[in-house]
């Protein structure tokens, strides 16, 4: 009943964040060029597996807020999925620990064809903070073909958005 | 009885000698020798009924030939914090392990032999935590002053997991990569139908080598590092780092500092708690509160980002002070947005404890009872969900001392104990940063000036660079308020303490950072509490302990 009373007082979150200072009309014109881009190219939903390679976890917490009703990157047609297998497209964040690199070739061999590789964060870049460290590699371009790469320590979910848009526009 | 009649007992009717080593206002040092060493310990440990808080060594051999170990224990009673110091003949490189008498000695003394090669003889579990052996060669430690990165061609050493065998035993092995957005970690459940009968957690997987990153490098710019250990607790990292720094070069920090980075650590506990909340209604499919709370969490987020610049609280400390200036607009923005959160939480909380279904699950399952928390170091908010009274803001208060603030502790340590647990620390939370706000004000630029001084907060900020404006690297450029020593920085994060023992030398850089995120005790805890119930209920309890894995792996 509670929940009921709440979701007619509330009414669509994702339009009236009335604490969120962000330009919301940018969210919902960035998220009609998405959808249409999805539409036509991945046939309606583009999914997404993310792979931590030793990241501190605010790249993750980053990512998980994309999916927050705020900016609800999945109505546009951007899904995560658990298993490699369902995915059009891994999502790497961290310097790749040593102790990861073993486990992320296998997560990339484990996904159909065709597949590509987007990086997110300093660290994933070449290591960012952590670059020459005992234990990492030198940034996920070490191991695994890199398509392109989301900066920031971390990005917000405003420009990981952004970011994807830029990256399925340019082809 | 005062700590040094205390110790002087110890000396006395045990017969165990020991020097101190060192003093501060906070921190005792007991220099023994290598036999006495344990037994100090061990009565060091029943006089203050305390775990291990931190266990590590350093490799002194340049200057004595020898290692140096440090074992500290964390007294309430006497507020201060006692580490045992013994030097380790080079050649020789063992000590008698605490790990029989002392559980909670056990994570730290396998952490010294992987990382340094002294051995705790006695210890009946060696394996490596983080250099896992498939990737690591058995005999290169990385902590070493004379360490070199080795070859890592032909290593191949396997990792021995504890077997549970017997009739209709299986096993499941979950990770290192799981199923949804989080870290890397391996999970072997063995089982017997639903039951879980044995959880080896096997973490290590975000392993970075930071304690070895931090060695040599300057004392302003690794606060930056410190950030990135735990993503999800950056603040709190730092804190506790530059608390560290500001101990050893006798730094003092203003009041209007310490109340804004209370401020801070508050805000930081606030987005995660109600983050986990969030998490524990996802995890029994409960989505409504769960989506509700991570608008909260974002609501926070960008509070954060409004005040500071940055989500999560970072590149706001630096030694000796915070980065930016307080104002009356900040203080405004705060207290109007606490308002609204607030309302939003207290909505949430409704819904989930008025959802007879939700409560089934948390009600009773994965209990972690008080001795067990207290023989493994259960720390932080799961020691006090499990009943243990500690709580570095009430211990070592500080600022805290200054306003009002109770412990909070459950007594049933299972799920709902901490979800109560993170709920109650949240409305805490508000409170106390409405307290400090209240502080701040008069500290404002345009408060009257200071009653004894007579000085205004401008004049003092003119007169003190370090109150305000300075980035942490100019900071240490400036490198003639840093000294040499070592000290203990520690702070109350979300999860539990976070300890940063760090020793500078004469140039100011790290020789020796030794992290303890509360993290690396309580996922022990972890692995014990889900025993005997079923898989399914794994998630919750994950989530109702809510450990980091970067933290842990360092
Ligand atoms: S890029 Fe920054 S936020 Fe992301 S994992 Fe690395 S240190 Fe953490």
């Amino acid at each position: 009943m509670r929940i009921i009373k709440n979701r007619i007082r509330k009414g669509v979150v994702t339009k009236s964040i009335d604490m969120g200072f962000l330009a919301n009309a940018e969210i919902e014109t960035m998220g009609v060029e998405l959808k249409k881009i999805i539409h036509e190219r991945f046939s309606r939903s583009f999914h997404i597996r993310e792979v931590d390679t030793g990241s501190c976890g605010a790249c993750e917490s980053e990512i998980i807020a994309t999916t927050n009703p705020i900016y609800d990157i999945q109505r546009f047609g951007i899904n995560f999925v658990a298993s490699p297998r369902h995915a059009d497209c891994l999502l790497v964040t961290g310097p790749v620990s040593k102790n990861m690199a073993v486990a992320l070739k296998k997560t990339y061999e484990a996904m159909p064809e065709p597949k590509f590789v987007i990086t997110l964060g300093n660290c994933a870049y070449d290591g960012g903070i952590f670059k020459d460290a005992y234990y990492t590699e030198s940034g996920v371009a070490s191991i695994l073909p890199v398509t392109f790469h989301i900066p920031g320590c971390p990005p917000k979910p405003i420009d990981i958005i952004k970011a994807i848009l830029t990256f399925l526009k340019k082809g | 009885m005062d700590y040094k009649a205390a110790l002087k007992e110890i000396n006395e009717k045990m017969n165990l000698e020991f020097s101190i080593l060192h003093l501060s206002e906070d921190e005792v040092y007991l220099l023994a020798s290598p036999d006495d060493f344990k037994n100090i310990c061990l009565a060091l440990h029943k006089l203050l009924h305390a775990p291990v808080a931190s266990f590590f060594a350093q490799d002194a051999r340049k200057e004595k030939g020898a290692f140096k170990i440090y074992c500290s224990f964390m007294s309430a009673k006497y507020k201060k914090w006692f580490f045992v110091v013994t030097e380790i003949p080079q050649d020789n490189p063992k000590f008698d392990s605490l790990a029989k008498e002392i559980y909670s000695a056990s994570l730290f003394e396998r952490e010294i032999k992987e990382m340094f090669g002294i051995e705790p003889i006695g210890n009946p579990d060696l394996r490596r935590l983080r250099l896992h052996d498939e990737i690591w060669p058995n005999d290169v430690y990385p902590l070493r002053k004379d360490f070199k990165v080795p070859e890592l061609n032909n290593v191949s050493g396997v990792y021995c997991f504890n077997k549970v065998e017997g009739e209709g035993i299986f096993e499941i092995p979950v990770g290192p990569v799981h199923a949804g957005i989080i870290g890397p970690g391996h999970f072997r459940f063995s089982s017997v139908g639903e039951p879980i009968i044995n959880l080896e957690i096997r973490l290590g997987f975000t392993h970075r080598g930071i304690e070895k990153f931090f060695e040599g490098k300057n004392a302003g710019d690794a606060l930056r590092i410190c950030e990135c250990v735990s993503g999800d607790a950056s603040f709190a990292h730092s804190l506790s780092y530059a608390m560290a720094i500001e101990k050893i070069s006798g730094i003092k920090v203003l009041d209007d500092t310490r109340l804004m980075r209370a401020v801070f650590l508050e805000l930081e506990r606030m987005y995660n708690h109600i983050n986990d909340i969030g998490g524990m209604a996802v995890d029994v499919g409960f989505s409504f509160p769960a989506a509700f709370a991570s608008i909260v969490k974002e609501n926070i987020l960008q509070l954060n980002e409004k005040i500071t610049g940055s989500r999560y609280l970072r590149n706001i400390n630096c030694i000796g002070g915070i980065t930016m200036a307080w104002d009356k607009d900040k203080t405004q923005i705060l207290r109007d947005s606490l308002k609204k959160i607030y309302k939003d939480f207290d909505e949430i909380k409704k819904i989930l404890l008025s959802s007879v279904s939700f409560m089934d699950r948390a009600d009773g399952t994965g209990i972690l009872k008080k001795k067990t928390a207290e023989d493994m170091g259960i720390t932080g908010l799961a020691g006090r969900a499990s009943g243990i009274a500690v709580d570095l803001r009430k211990d070592f208060p500080g600022i805290y001392g200054e306003v009002n603030f109770n412990l909070i502790k459950q007594a049933t340590g299972d799920c709902l104990g901490r979800l109560f647990m993170r709920i109650s620390e949240f409305e805490d939370s508000i409170k106390l940063i409405r307290q400090f706000l209240d502080k701040l004000e008069t500290h404002r630029s345009d408060a009257p000036p200071h009653k004894s001084t007579g000085l205004t907060v401008e004049d003092r900020r003119v007169r003190d660079p370090l109150i305000s404006g300075i980035r942490p690297q100019a900071a240490a450029q400036s490198n003639s308020d840093i000294k040499e020593g070592f000290a203990l920085g520690y702070v109350e994060s979300w999860r539990g303490p976070v300890l940063y023992w760090v020793k500078l030398d004469k140039a100011g850089a790290i020789e020796r950072c030794k992290i303890v995120d509360a993290s690396f005790l309580n996922w022990q805890g972890l692995s014990f509490c889900v025993l005997g119930d079923i898989i399914p209920d794994f998630p919750l309890c994950n989530k109702s302990f809510d450990l980091s894995y970067s933290g842990n792996d360092l």
